[in-house]
């Protein structure tokens, strides 16, 4: 199981094939549908996403005493329409989610950035990597505001590297 | 006639929303061992996730999944039972309560296109209404994830596509749907009852124990025949393949149009969280 810690660069990303299970460290930030309609509504992006890594996660809030709820992944395919200009506008370097990407989105990562797969469905599993967990932006979205988490050991799958090889292909 | 309050249904339909977001039914839980234990290796470990997920839900007892759904509620309403008060009421009631209280996703937007705010506490739950033989009142809840409720589809078949046609139609569903719905899937198909009355079999169909059958042989042969053909589309556990896509197809059917044969495709994930209670 190969380690990976945040900020990543290409060159971590280089050794990373399609298929490898990763655990992941450090900070990623979340975003979801809204939050990424807004984001691209900045007139300046904010500093933290260049080169961030982006969760599509709309966690549960985090009960009395817990750093956090379940946060599992979301479909990916939904935020499609943004990633081209997530990655051209805003210099993202990953996303962790669930689920197919487009053409466009393929093309738009090659060599440039990775999309890890989380397992869809086990948010509770997930929430035991988060060590810090706090709502940086747009906190009046609730769930689907920006929340940036502190993570240990967070499992992933690549899904797809830099050379675009996508582990949905059936015809593989 | 028989009193039942509006406040006991609040209370019973807070409880179900905790105990379903929380506990995976001993049913889905079956089902997943038993389709783990033909897996090979690679789709076994996901299976193991899935397993290790619920154990950590029920004992930190948080939510299974971020997702806690849409609450899809069935009333079926003795008819000599008599409701004090609003029952829509009383079941929004519950939902607002079970989902605040128990830190549940807030997931519902007060209107589809423009604003899409959220209402902030899961209401208003979708309700459907049966009025039954008996003076008791059965509340099922159905907790409906986002990312499996688009992948269902509907069609408004020819007589003449037939049951191939509709066979066709299922498994395409499920194969367009590929990953994004959290596979293996429970797929709810409704068949016949016109445009909308399809959609809520299909939605009633999920409700079912997983194994169990159709009472009408020939539908209980087609549910079998479909659950073979969906899982020779090799999508497996997370779309990362597998021997398993579906866990359980469930058909319900009713009669329709001499003219129609509507088909609906209902999604269900791997995480089948379901309750219900008899007041």
């Amino acid at each position: 199981m190969k380690k990976l810690k945040t900020p990543l660069t290409l060159s971590d990303l280089k050794k990373l094939k399609t298929g490898d299970n990763v655990l992941l460290s450090g900070v990623i930030y979340t975003a979801r549908d809204k939050a990424h309609a807004k984001l691209l509504n900045e007139k300046t992006p904010p500093d933290w996403l260049k080169g961030a890594v982006v969760y599509y996660c709309g966690p549960t809030p985090p009960p009395p005493g817990a750093i956090t709820g379940s946060l599992g992944p979301t479909t990916s395919g939904r935020m499609d329409k943004f990633t081209p200009q997530m990655l051209s506008k805003n210099g993202i370097i990953a996303t962790i989610g669930k689920g197919g990407r487009s053409e466009a989105v393929k093309t738009a990562m090659r060599g440039r950035a990775v999309y890890f797969a989380a397992t869809g469905g086990a948010g509770a599993l997930l929430a035991q990597t988060v060590k810090k967990f706090k709502c940086i932006m747009y906190p009046e979205l609730d769930a689907e505001a920006v929340y940036e988490l502190e993570v240990e050991n967070m499992p992933l799958t690549v899904a797809l590297d830099l050379e675009g090889n996508d582990i949905y292909r059936r015809d593989k | 006639m028989r009193e039942i309050s509006a406040d006991k249904i609040t209370a019973s339909v807070a409880a179900l929303c905790a105990r379903a977001a929380v506990n995976l039914p001993p049913d889905t839980l079956g089902c997943l061992k038993e389709c783990k234990a033909r897996e090979a290796a690679s789709a076994k470990k996901i299976f193991d996730i899935y397993e290790q997920n619920a154990q950590a839900a029920a004992c930190k007892k948080i939510p299974l999944c971020q997702d806690t759904g849409t609450a899809v509620i069935f009333l079926e309403i003795g008819r000599d039972a008599h409701i004090a008060g609003d029952v829509y009421a009383a079941v929004n009631k519950g939902v607002r309560e079970g989902y605040t209280k128990n830190y549940l996703r807030a997931s519902i937007v007060d209107e589809p296109v423009f604003e899409r705010k959220n209402t902030g506490d899961n209401t208003p739950a979708v309700i459907h209404v049966k009025i039954v033989k008996g003076n008791k009142l059965k509340i099922i809840l159905l907790p409906k994830g986002g990312g499996a409720e688009n992948m269902s589809r509907l069609k408004m078949l020819t007589p003449a596509d037939g049951v191939q046609g509709v066979k066709d139609f299922i498994v395409e569903t499920v194969k367009l749907a590929g990953a994004n719905p959290c596979p293996p899937v429970v797929v709810g198909v409704g068949i016949g009852g016109g445009f909308d009355g399809c959609a809520e079999l299909a939605k009633y169909a999920l409700t079912r124990p997983l194994g169990s059958k159709n009472k009408n042989k020939k539908y209980a042969a087609l549910e079998a025949e479909l659950l073979k053909l969906i899982n020779k589309l090799g999508i497996g556990p997370q779309g990362f393949g597998g021997k398993t896509t579906a866990l359980a197809v469930h058909v319900e059917y009713a009669p329709c149009h001499m003219a129609s044969l509507p088909v609906a495709v209902n999604i269900g994930c791997h995480s089948h969280r379901r309750a219900e209670v008899v007041l």
